[in-house]
């Protein structure tokens, strides 16, 4: 019995001078944060711009991955019937981050090998998304690129690399631009320190964009108690239609 | 100034969609239709998803139709037996057309067919409004006399059955016929989120045979009923009425309305009838062609819809 006891006050004690003891000689690799964890969308948004800073032990490149929530989308081919074009065969990809965004310190070509790139979801072609087409492997790889293409002309995708700097030998910084049309949820950052084609070490941040103040409350408002929202939007029109209608015959 | 629109999603800029309200209201004046047809055209150029700018676009008509409505009635310009007959339709086509729309955008072919009925109504209402009023320019160009017109002219339409005696229009006609108009303007209202106004009237003067005043002043009458019907059944089934992008949308088409009808008055009444037209016919044509023309990208992202 005091045996026992004697042993679990050591095994406490042991386990203290684990937590407290310094850290092991070989330092953390790399150190990464955002300026800010939360973008609120507020009626004057128009975008944001989040600096992402860190610090890196040792040589190497960074590498960062911005992905939105995952949602399911439809692409469909458009075909020419009867001399219209009108929407033809559909693939759907489920798993499509709502927005990508990429940074890095040199041309990620010259940095991660396609392997690497394919894991760690590097370069909008290289995301992973999932469909269930009985399509050709080809046919549904042309319908994921439309897919990326329709991405980048919403400006939800960046088709090239942002700027990652290093200042110096050890720190490094990306401005993280967010255009007006964000969609809203939890997003993902990822930074990796890639050294000789190899992950060295690898840090994932959350970030959330939510709409905030009046915007939000309208979103809520309209989702949860969608007839009451349907009648006063009806109340509001008749109302400044009469308003308006009276005050310029008076004019 | 930039303003974010919480059901949309997306920021747009104010003075560019007050101007696109105004513009529209101005050209409503002017004309005396709703100009919707125009409207959601653009309000999907300018970046706002398709289906939040039809179902906004329902509840900016409520606005832009009542004050005209009051005014006309005020005057006595509302046939309202003819109106609640038009309204029984529009019930029925309105309601029946948010679950068209529910449908069709669940099949992924929504956008062909709002261009498709674009295409047709448009074309058609405007061939015949552009023949009409060139017609009667020639006429008087040539004789020099106002045209008579006959009270109207005995077709088919006269032979079907539950006839009505309409009195404010002096007409005693079927009462399926303006069901069918109203229900017809109804289905067009849900799915492409217009008034209707450039169908109803020509159809109420030309089919029904009603006085012009009397047409405008009963259309604006029901307009605002089967607006409000499916401003509020797009609200239930699809949330997408944005009323931040609808009360911009007003102020800015209350502002421009008094400014087209005060040019109205100005101008002489056929060639305004031939200018509206042209435009009506323009927007068919630009529409025709971009169904026709190869577009850029031959595949498109679609909204994901629940199977």
């Amino acid at each position: 019995m005091r045996a026992r006891a004697l042993g679990l006050a050591l095994a406490l004690v042991g386990a203290l001078m684990v937590t407290v003891a310094p850290p092991p000689a070989r330092a953390q690799a790399l150190v990464a944060d955002l300026s800010n964890h939360l973008v609120a969308i507020t009626t004057g948004f128009t975008g944001a711009e989040i600096l992402l800073f860190g610090a890196v032990e040792g040589p190497g490149d960074v590498v960062v991955t911005v992905r939105g929530p995952a949602r399911d989308e439809a692409v469909r081919r458009k075909v020419r019937v009867a001399g219209l074009w009108m929407n033809g065969a559909e693939v759907r990809f489920s798993g499509v981050p709502v927005f990508y965004a990429m940074f890095s310190s040199r041309p990620p070509a010259d940095i991660v090998t396609e392997e690497l790139a394919e894991i760690h979801q590097i370069g909008a072609d290289n995301l992973s998304l999932r469909s269930d087409s009985r399509r050709s492997p080809e046919e549904i790889d042309t319908f994921r690129a439309a897919l990326i293409r329709a991405k980048e002309r919403q400006g939800l995708y960046q088709p090239d690399a942002g700027r990652l700097i290093f200042l110096g030998q050890r720190l490094f910084r990306a401005n993280l631009v967010f255009p007006g049309n964000v969609p809203t949820g939890a997003y993902r950052v990822e930074v990796l320190l890639i050294r000789d084609g190899a992950v060295v070490s690898a840090q994932t941040t959350p970030l959330y964009i939510s709409q905030a103040g009046i915007s939000a409350d309208v979103y809520e408002f309209a989702h949860r108690q969608a007839a009451l929202y349907g009648l006063l939007a009806i109340v509001l029109a008749v109302g400044s239609g009469w308003i308006a209608g009276a005050v310029f015959r008076k004019v | 100034m930039q303003l974010y629109l919480p059901i949309a999603e997306m920021s747009v800029d104010v003075f560019l969609l007050f101007l696109l309200g105004g513009g529209i209201g101005f050209l409503s004046g002017l004309f005396g239709v709703g100009g919707g047809f125009l409207l959601t055209p653009l309000l999907i150029f300018v970046g706002v998803p398709p289906a939040v700018a039809v179902a906004t676009q329902a509840n900016q008509v409520i606005a832009a139709s009542v004050s005209g409505a009051i005014s006309h009635w005020r005057r006595g310009n509302v046939d309202i037996r003819m109106g609640l007959v038009l309204l029984a339709g529009g019930f029925v086509g309105s309601s029946a057309g948010v679950g068209l729309y529910t449908l069709l955008r669940a099949v992924g072919q929504l956008d062909l067919v709002i261009a498709l009925s674009y295409v047709f109504f448009l074309g058609t209402v405007g061939a015949l409004m552009l023949m009409e009023s060139l017609r009667v320019i020639l006429r008087k160009w040539r004789a020099g006399v106002p045209s008579r017109r006959k009270l109207h002219i005995h077709t088919w339409i006269h032979g079907l059955p539950f006839k009505l005696r309409f009195r404010t229009s002096k007409l005693y006609i079927s009462a399926v016929v303006p069901f069918v108009i109203g229900a017809l303007v109804g289905i067009l209202a849900a799915i492409l989120g217009t008034g209707g106004g450039f169908l109803m009237l020509p159809a109420m003067i030309y089919l029904l045979g009603m006085p012009t005043v009397m047409a405008v002043g009963t259309s604006l009458f029901q307009i605002v009923f089967v607006a409000a019907n499916v401003t509020m059944l797009q609200s239930i089934h699809n949330q997408t009425v944005d009323v931040f992008l609808a009360l911009v949308l007003i102020v800015g088409g209350v502002i421009g309305a008094p400014l087209g009808s005060k040019l109205a008055g100005r101008l002489p009444g056929e060639q305004l009838r031939a200018l509206l037209a042209m435009i009506v016919f323009g927007v068919s044509l630009k529409l025709l062609v971009d169904l026709v023309r190869t577009p850029s990208d031959l595949y498109l992202l679609l909204p994901p819809v629940a199977q």
